[in-house]
């Protein structure tokens, strides 16, 4: 048992901390993307499509008109006006840990306050150049040290539980608009990856989840996007596919309701969202549209959040 | 008191005291630019973790660290025999006379304490009269500001009866130092002070409602992340393993107070509460305050829920109600005072208030109901504009101010710009009250940092030291 407040701001402040990773993965292959050769994209509409899997298109197109590579990582990166801005994560993340230090262990309560103390040497003037690539390694390895140091020193026990929630949660949320709009801006019919320019794009969805690699030792047959959306969504193995991270929800909740000695409705949505990846065939997701697909995952994936809170951070 | 300035490190004649030889000679021994690096190793220590103080209304950095002196202040094991037992001797005091003033009002009729200046007072709740509390305690945290004038000259300056702070920093000044600088730690017999949060754990659960229906639950009440000693209550929170809460993760029903749970509401029985009377309830006291559970009062009255420091508590502190303290120890103890007050001009009374205005360039003058070392003049370090512009507003409200002659505080070697040089400290031990009464043996040394000064609040630039207990056959 704990304080309702107090797991709510775990659970804020492993999503904070994820989706600043994401947006730091992101920012790195757009940029990696624009640097290609390229006929058709020199227009930069990998910039805009950033915007769009950051889910900030509205807001963005409110205060640009145009999505440069400097509007969109000064907007994305740094922006205080925009809440999911990196700056925003670190900020907002920090400040809950603060609210509920008692609840972290000193290495994450550690991680946290280091990467807020060093927030403010990062700005749009530093991350010219080589710096962007400094600025987001760091805000990944700030990321991953939280969430290893979560793994590593926290109790097993319900405060952990809705951590780990909160990590995978957003991370579901993350890799499903990655492959989303991706898919949209790419490639919308089931053809063979060409060579050149679509090789580096379907290439950059996979880095952009550090799944390139791994997409080749699991396959071993080239850049298909088939494949690639069935990497994502259905194989468990891999730790930032959709199944992946239902089966981590899913055993959080478990242990959640083995130690209170109660389920509640969350438990069934959390359990209805796993078995949809684990029994459910990628013939019949693509049949069914990978856009409806993932724009429903990405509702439920909501409504499981709603879920939770409702379950148990409300009080 | 016209002492010459008494050092702690070099004693009357300038010989080192023994308690401070090893520390002399360790002094000696280590480079200065060791002890630079060491200072901001420590400082490093401090950001790192957080411990931050907010310090209001000057702009800057928000989370400001409280400069650390690496250098400790050493109490030998026979002065703090003395100290320690005046100090307990004192809340003693200081506890039954809240209690009567909440009940029979003993001293009141006896004509020792003035009714007015107790009934009359912006401290006093008359919301507690006739209520009673667990062992009749009200503070169970006392923090007793004490500074030193000669070898065996200990006076008290001010009581702490309501959330006294800076106990965190009497731990963690301790941890980093034995981190620092453990061959000089070794070289000592330091009594350990890091029992304190299972000691406040042991009071805080003594104080239970005597209805509580089994072990009870404690939590740690802050009014959060923006109060100044936030850092300090999210840490006595986890030392001692329970919920760090703010007012609306509480809600009283039927008089029984509740904390919002994971898994639904918990009843709470002992609230440590570091939220000021006047937020705690916004039904009894002000009607907009957010820090507060509304209904609280009411569960507190009917036994429900123990508050600690308990409502009302502050009637024994207030800078007034001060000067009758040793009067207090004689009229419910029966014994002598074991510390001494410093003699006091209280400017509600007439003869006081004139002799005060004569001599404000001698005087310290402070406003009966201030802390935190605002709103005070120390007459000798200021200028004669300073003290004509103080001066008029003690003649505008005589009774909100009292006055006290300059001490000559105790100096202390400390690390500063120069190199180690003396400068000025007091001592804030804490005590603890519930079924019985202790002391950890240490405290916060606070230090002027400033050559000269004599404020040592660290909401003036004030630093803290680590203060040494010596066991008995230590040094």
């Amino acid at each position: 048992m704990m304080l309702a407040r107090t797991a709510d701001n775990l659970y804020w402040i492993a999503r904070y901390m994820e989706r600043a990773e994401n947006l730091a993965r992101m920012l790195r292959v757009t940029d990696r993307l624009s640097l290609m050769p390229s006929g058709a994209d020199a227009d930069g509409s990998e910039w805009h499509s950033t915007v769009i899997v950051s889910g900030a298109e509205e807001d963005f197109y409110r205060k640009y008109d145009e999505a440069t590579p400097e509007n969109v990582i000064s907007y994305l990166a740094f922006d205080m006006e925009n809440p999911s801005s990196i700056r925003s994560c670190i900020e907002t993340a920090r400040r809950n840990a603060r609210a509920v230090r008692t609840a972290l262990t000193t290495e994450q309560w550690e991680c946290l306050n280091s990467a807020w103390l060093e927030l403010p040497r990062w700005n749009e003037t530093r991350v010219r150049g080589s710096g962007l690539h400094r600025f987001l390694d760091w805000v990944k390895d700030c990321s991953l040290l939280f969430t290893g140091g979560t793994v590593a020193t926290m109790l097993r026990r319900d405060s952990y539980y809705f951590t780990r929630l909160g990590t995978f949660i957003e991370r579901s949320d993350n890799t499903a608009r990655i492959l989303d709009v991706k898919y949209h801006v790419l490639l919308p019919e089931h053809a063979e990856v060409g060579g050149g320019i679509d090789y580096y794009q379907w290439a950059s969805i996979l880095r952009a989840v550090s799944g390139y690699r791994s997409y080749n030792a699991v396959y071993k047959e080239g850049l298909k996007p088939w494949l690639i959306a069935e990497f994502l969504v259905m194989r468990e193995e891999m730790p930032r596919s959709l199944i992946g991270c239902a089966a981590e929800v899913k055993e959080c909740l478990d242990k959640l309701g083995e130690e209170y000695g109660q389920r509640h409705e969350c438990h069934r949505v959390a359990g209805q969202i796993y078995s949809r990846l684990r029994f459910g065939k990628v013939e019949d997701i693509f049949r069914q549209g990978l856009h409806e697909f993932l724009s429903e995952h990405i509702e439920t994936n909501d409504r499981l959040g709603l879920e939770i809170s409702r379950s148990y951070l409300l009080g | 008191m016209a002492h010459a300035i008494f050092d702690e490190m070099g004693g009357p004649g300038g010989d080192v005291r023994q308690a401070y030889r090893k520390l002399q000679s360790w002094l000696e021994e280590t480079p200065l630019d060791i002890l630079t690096l060491r200072r901001e190793e420590a400082e490093t220590f401090f950001r790192r973790i957080g411990i931050t103080f907010a310090v209001y209304g000057e702009g800057g950095d928000p989370e400001r660290i409280i400069p650390f002196d690496i250098i400790p202040r050493i109490i030998e094991a026979a002065e703090w025999k003395l100290i320690s037992e005046g100090l307990m001797q004192r809340v003693r005091a200081l506890n039954a006379f809240i209690a009567d003033v909440y009940g029979a009002q003993e001293i009141l009729r006896a004509g020792l304490v003035p009714r007015d200046q107790v009934l009359l007072n912006d401290t006093y709740r008359y919301q507690m009269q006739g209520v009673s509390v667990p062992h009749n305690v009200y503070t169970h945290i006392a923090g007793i500001d004490m500074v030193r004038v000669g070898a065996e000259d200990f006076y008290v300056l001010e009581d702490n009866c309501r959330t006294p702070s800076g106990v965190s920093y009497m731990l963690e000044n301790r941890e980093i130092t034995m981190r620092l600088f453990p061959d000089l730690f070794s070289r000592y017999n330091v009594a350990p002070v890091d029992h304190y949060c299972d000691e406040l754990m042991r009071t805080l659960a003594s104080v239970a409602p005597r209805n509580c229906p089994g072990e009870p639950t404690v939590v740690v009440l802050t009014p959060g992340i923006y109060n100044s000693a936030y850092y300090e209550h999210s840490f006595l929170a986890d030392q001692m393993g329970v919920e760090l809460v703010e007012g609306p993760d509480l809600y009283v029903m039927d008089d029984i107070v509740y904390m919002r749970t994971t898994q639904g509401p918990k009843r709470v029985d002992v609230i440590y509460r570091r939220v000021d009377d006047e937020f705690l309830d916004p039904l009894t006291f002000k009607p907009d305050s957010v820090l507060g559970v509304a209904g609280l009062m009411n569960a507190y009255r009917a036994g429900n829920v123990n508050l600690t420091n308990a409502v009302g508590a502050g009637i024994a502190d207030d800078k007034a109600i001060y000067t009758y303290v040793p009067k207090m120890v004689e009229f419910y103890l029966g014994e002598k005072p074991i510390l001494k007050n410093v003699p006091t001009w209280r400017c509600s009374e007439k003869d006081d208030a004139a002799y005060v205005l004569e001599h404000l360039a001698e005087l310290v003058v402070k406003e009966v109901h201030g802390s935190g070392g605002y709103g005070m003049l120390v007459g000798p370090k200021s200028t004669k504009e300073e003290i004509e512009a103080f001066g008029v507003r003690v003649k505008a409200a005589p009774d909100k101010y009292i006055a006290q002659p300059t001490l000559a505080l105790s100096t202390c070697p400390t690390f500063v710009d120069e190199g180690v040089a003396p400068r000025h400290v007091d001592l804030r031990p804490f005590i603890l009250s519930g079924a019985d009464i202790r002391v950890v043996p240490g405290g916060l040394t606070r230090v002027a940092m400033r050559e000269g000064s004599l404020v040592v609040n660290s909401s003036q630039g004030g630093g803290t030291k680590d203060t040494w207990v010596l066991k008995d056959r230590g040094a």
